[in-house]
């Protein structure tokens, strides 16, 4: 082999190890950071992963915030128009934070079945509605029909 | 009437880009020069024409026109001006007419910039950039037209989004796009020299300028849009990780090792296939950027637009020009020589690790960024995929990246000695390791890992280009010859490199030393962070020419003296009614004070969020470095020379001796 060849084949080598390693990490740290999307209905059911972060979203039900008046602890209901959720949150919530708005949560489900929320998400103006939110609002109103026709 | 003039004036520009695209094509092909000629006219042509489409829509903007669908949906009678003028590029239909008309510019300083470039590489190259220019153009007159009517007219328009109301926005898309398209003239450069079997040391000093430049504005681009969300969006964050960020950093990260490559593929004549197929890269992912920003499919603070078929056909345009020309590739490039030999330790190898790392962190980005729209596409549910993955790809890319960036400029081309290389480097690897350690404990009395990593690679870097600077000239007779004999290139990469350094450390001490309090706060309610002692004076109404506002007042004083008073101010947009946070910000080289408001909590107390952010413009800072840099290797005399080429081969033989 000319000394040339060895160079590129070396280099070459290298650098598919090199690829190949950062491929798996990547795989790895895909794996542990997906964050599932749950509707409020999938939560009652029990669907919802017990020890990962996962994101729900619904509409804030009307009258349900309720604010700590001595610090930043708040806790809402989230709603699909079929099943309600409850989110426990601590900090600020978002400027479009409002009842009757579609917002996505992220956080970690509690023993007692609500929410713990490390993050509220809310965007855009009164009329948008997050796509994730406008889907699992669809699914709800679907089995309600389904369920409708059962009976 | 205007309306429909700049709607024809639209229409004229797409059917001259078209023939633009064709006519010097077969021009190339068929060896006509006037064909070939045609180019630059149609460009310029084609230039005038948007140009005018675009003031046309100004106008209507600023004579509040709102029979105009488009100004009716972004602006209202008690917009101010400047944001009546920005307003133009605030919605989906304006910001593609910016888009066209920005890429007809490139094309026209393409066109004129030319002159000794041989007619036939000019008539490809333009040709290309017609053809991508009509397909965009056909896109924004078929489906996204923003001279469409509103009859009747409504009396007032439904407002500019509150959030795109400010400085940062009028000037962040512009640049951004200034990038996006700028790409395409290396992109046309690439497919040109293809078509035309030239893709000699030639072509990539034709290309480089081009590219450095389109890399300034996508740097700016991006630099301003971190800088606008972190004092517009309330919470102090400066990157999210967001796709639509990302759909701006991917072509950044190509478009970074494209230009290392092509310095490869010009002084030493080889990389030139992988060179041509990272041209083709940066600007397909300027596109994808587009179409992910464009389409409506991703849920963001920037996508505001949602129309199917919008996005069908911007990923119909990506589908083309990715096809073609990677087409185009597959049956030219292996017609491509690669004349180069290099050893295993050799500034070569050295720009191939840069390269291989960048585009390792590309394509981690992008399977991260593109994951959950596959998914969500293929109905196998929603996910989102978090900062965390992102972090955790990125860093590690990263250090060793900034490690080979501190060597690279020292190396020698073709082959270099373990031995001389180790001799110059050990005293900048004892400083980094030393300085590493002792600068963030003296400054903030704690260390951290990622820290200790983050101070040492940065000083390395700045350690590696002072010895490069000083091998440089210490063979000179004075240090002021030494200074002045350097090329502009060189102090470009040097400053460059440099704002890589400060923009490392500027993420480093913001991400671990940053102090930041949520809490709720009563008129007289004090806090201490960060050695600064903040205290709520209370609040007072206020109101702007569209909205009413609640100002907080905050005072900071530190050991008893006063800082300054902040601000800051939650209002609402009375059109849309939709509220706003306006964050005070105390600015600073070495620290940010940053309160915001949230909201009202009863009993006259407020949520309140207080930051102290150490090194957080460094960001910013060192991205105005690279930029800077990048004009300055950009203006580099060696591509003027080239330009002017009165001597011919003579300049290039000259060139060579002085890069030696």
């Amino acid at each position: 082999m000319r000394p040339k060849q060895r160079n590129r084949l070396i280099l070459a080598i290298v650098i598919v190890l090199f690829v190949s390693i950062s491929a798996v990490l990547a795989l790895t740290a895909l794996e542990k950071n997906i964050n599932l999307f749950y509707s409020p209905t999938m939560i009652v059911n029990g669907e919802a992963p017990k020890d990962r972060m996962f994101r729900a979203g619904g509409m804030v039900s009307d009258g349900s915030v309720q604010r700590d008046p001595d610090s930043l602890e708040v806790s809402f209901r989230l709603n699909d128009e079929a099943n309600e959720i409850t989110v426990k949150y601590t900090g600020i919530l978002p400027d479009l934070f409002r009842e009757g708005q579609g917002i996505v949560v992220q956080g970690k489900l509690a023993p007692d079945g609500s929410v713990m929320a490390t993050e509220v998400l809310a965007k855009h103006d009164e009329n948008y509605m997050p796509p994730e939110v406008e889907h699992a609002l669809e699914t709800a109103r679907k089995m309600g029909v389904a369920d409708a026709e059962k009976e | 009437m205007l309306p429909e003039l700049g709607n024809f004036a639209l229409i004229l520009a797409m059917i001259i880009a078209l023939a633009q695209g064709i006519v010097p094509m077969i021009g190339a092909a068929r060896g006509i020069p006037s064909w070939m000629a045609f180019a630059r006219s149609a460009a310029w042509a084609q230039l005038s024409l948007l140009v005018f489409s675009f003031g046309i829509l100004t106008y209507a903007f600023v004579t509040h026109d709102f029979s105009v669908a488009y100004v009716a949906n972004h602006s209202n009678s008690a917009l101010p001006l400047s944001y009546r003028i920005s307003a133009v590029w605030g919605g989906h239909e304006g910001s593609l007419l910016l888009w066209v008309m920005l890429m007809s510019a490139w094309s026209t300083a393409v066109a004129l910039f030319s002159k000794r470039l041989p007619l036939e590489m000019v008539a490809r190259v333009l040709a290309v950039m017609g053809l991508i220019a009509a397909g965009f153009t056909s896109f924004v007159v078929f489906t996204s037209n923003p001279f469409d009517r509103y009859f009747p007219a409504p009396l007032d328009g439904r407002d500019l989004n509150p959030m795109l109301q400010d400085f940062g926005l009028i000037v962040h898309p512009p640049m951004l796009y200034m990038g996006y398209v700028g790409f395409s003239v290396a992109f046309a450069f690439a497919i040109a020299a293809l078509l035309g079997g030239r893709l000699d040391a030639a072509w990539a000093r034709w290309s480089r300028p081009w590219t450095i430049i389109a890399w300034v504005f996508l740097t700016l681009g991006i630099a301003l849009g971190s800088w606008w969300a972190y004092y517009e969006l309330g919470w102090g964050g400066w990157w999210f990780w967001d796709p639509v960020e990302n759909a701006s950093f991917l072509p950044w990260l190509v478009g970074t090792a494209l230009m290392h490559s092509l310095a490869v593929s010009e002084k030493r004549s080889t990389f030139k296939s992988w060179t041509v197929l990272l041209a083709i890269f940066a600007f397909s992912l300027c596109l994808l950027g587009t179409f992910l920003v464009r389409s409506g499919v991703l849920t963001s603070v920037h996508a505001f637009a949602s129309d199917p078929t919008r996005g069908v056909y911007i990923l119909m345009l990506l589908g083309v020009v990715v096809g073609v020309s990677l087409v185009i590739y597959a049956w030219r490039a292996p017609q491509v020589k690669s004349a180069g030999n290099f050893a295993l330790l050799s500034r070569e190898t050295f720009l191939l690790g840069n390269n291989v790392l960048l585009v390792v962190a590309t394509a981690t980005i992008l399977m991260g960024t593109l994951y959950p729209l596959i998914l969500d596409a293929l109905n196998l549910g929603k996910i989102s995929v978090g900062p965390p993955y992102f972090n955790a790809v990125f860093v590690p890319l990263m250090i060793p990246l900034i490690v080979v960036l501190g060597i690279g400029p020292l190396s020698r081309w073709k082959q270099d000695d373990f031995g001389r290389l180790a001799k110059i480097l050990r005293y900048a690897l004892v400083v980094s390791l030393v300085l590493g350690v002792l600068w963030p404990w003296m400054l903030f009395g704690k260390l951290d890992l990622m820290v200790v990593v983050g101070a040492t690679i940065s000083i390395w870097l700045v350690a590696c280009i002072l010895l490069d600077l000083f091998y440089r000239i210490r063979h000179k007779s004075s240090f002021w010859k030494g200074l002045t004999s350097q090329p502009l290139s060189f102090y470009g990469m040097s400053l460059a490199h440099l704002g890589v350094a400060i923009t490392v450390v500027g993420i480093t001490f913001t991400s671990y030393y940053s102090l930041e309090k949520d809490l709720r706060m009563a008129p007289g309610d004090q806090l201490e962070l960060g050695g600064y002692l903040f205290q709520f004076d209370g609040i007072r109404d206020a109101h702007g020419p569209n909205y009413t506002s609640t100002k907080g007042i905050i005072s900071v004083t530190r050991d008893g003296k006063p800082v300054g008073t902040m601000y800051t101010e939650k209002r609402n947009y009375t059109v849309q009614q939709m509220p706003m946070t306006e964050a005070g910000i105390d600015p600073g080289l070495f620290r940010d004070l940053y309160v915001a408001m949230g909201e009202p909590l009863g009993d006259g107390g407020w949520a309140m969020r207080i930051y102290y952010k150490p090194f957080v413009r460094w960001i910013w800072l060192g991205s105005l470095f690279m930029a800077f840099g990048g004009i300055l290797a950009a203006s580099d005399r060696r591509y003027r020379l080239m330009a002017r080429r009165k001597a011919g081969l003579d300049i290039d033989a000259k060139l060579a001796t002085q890069e030696s």
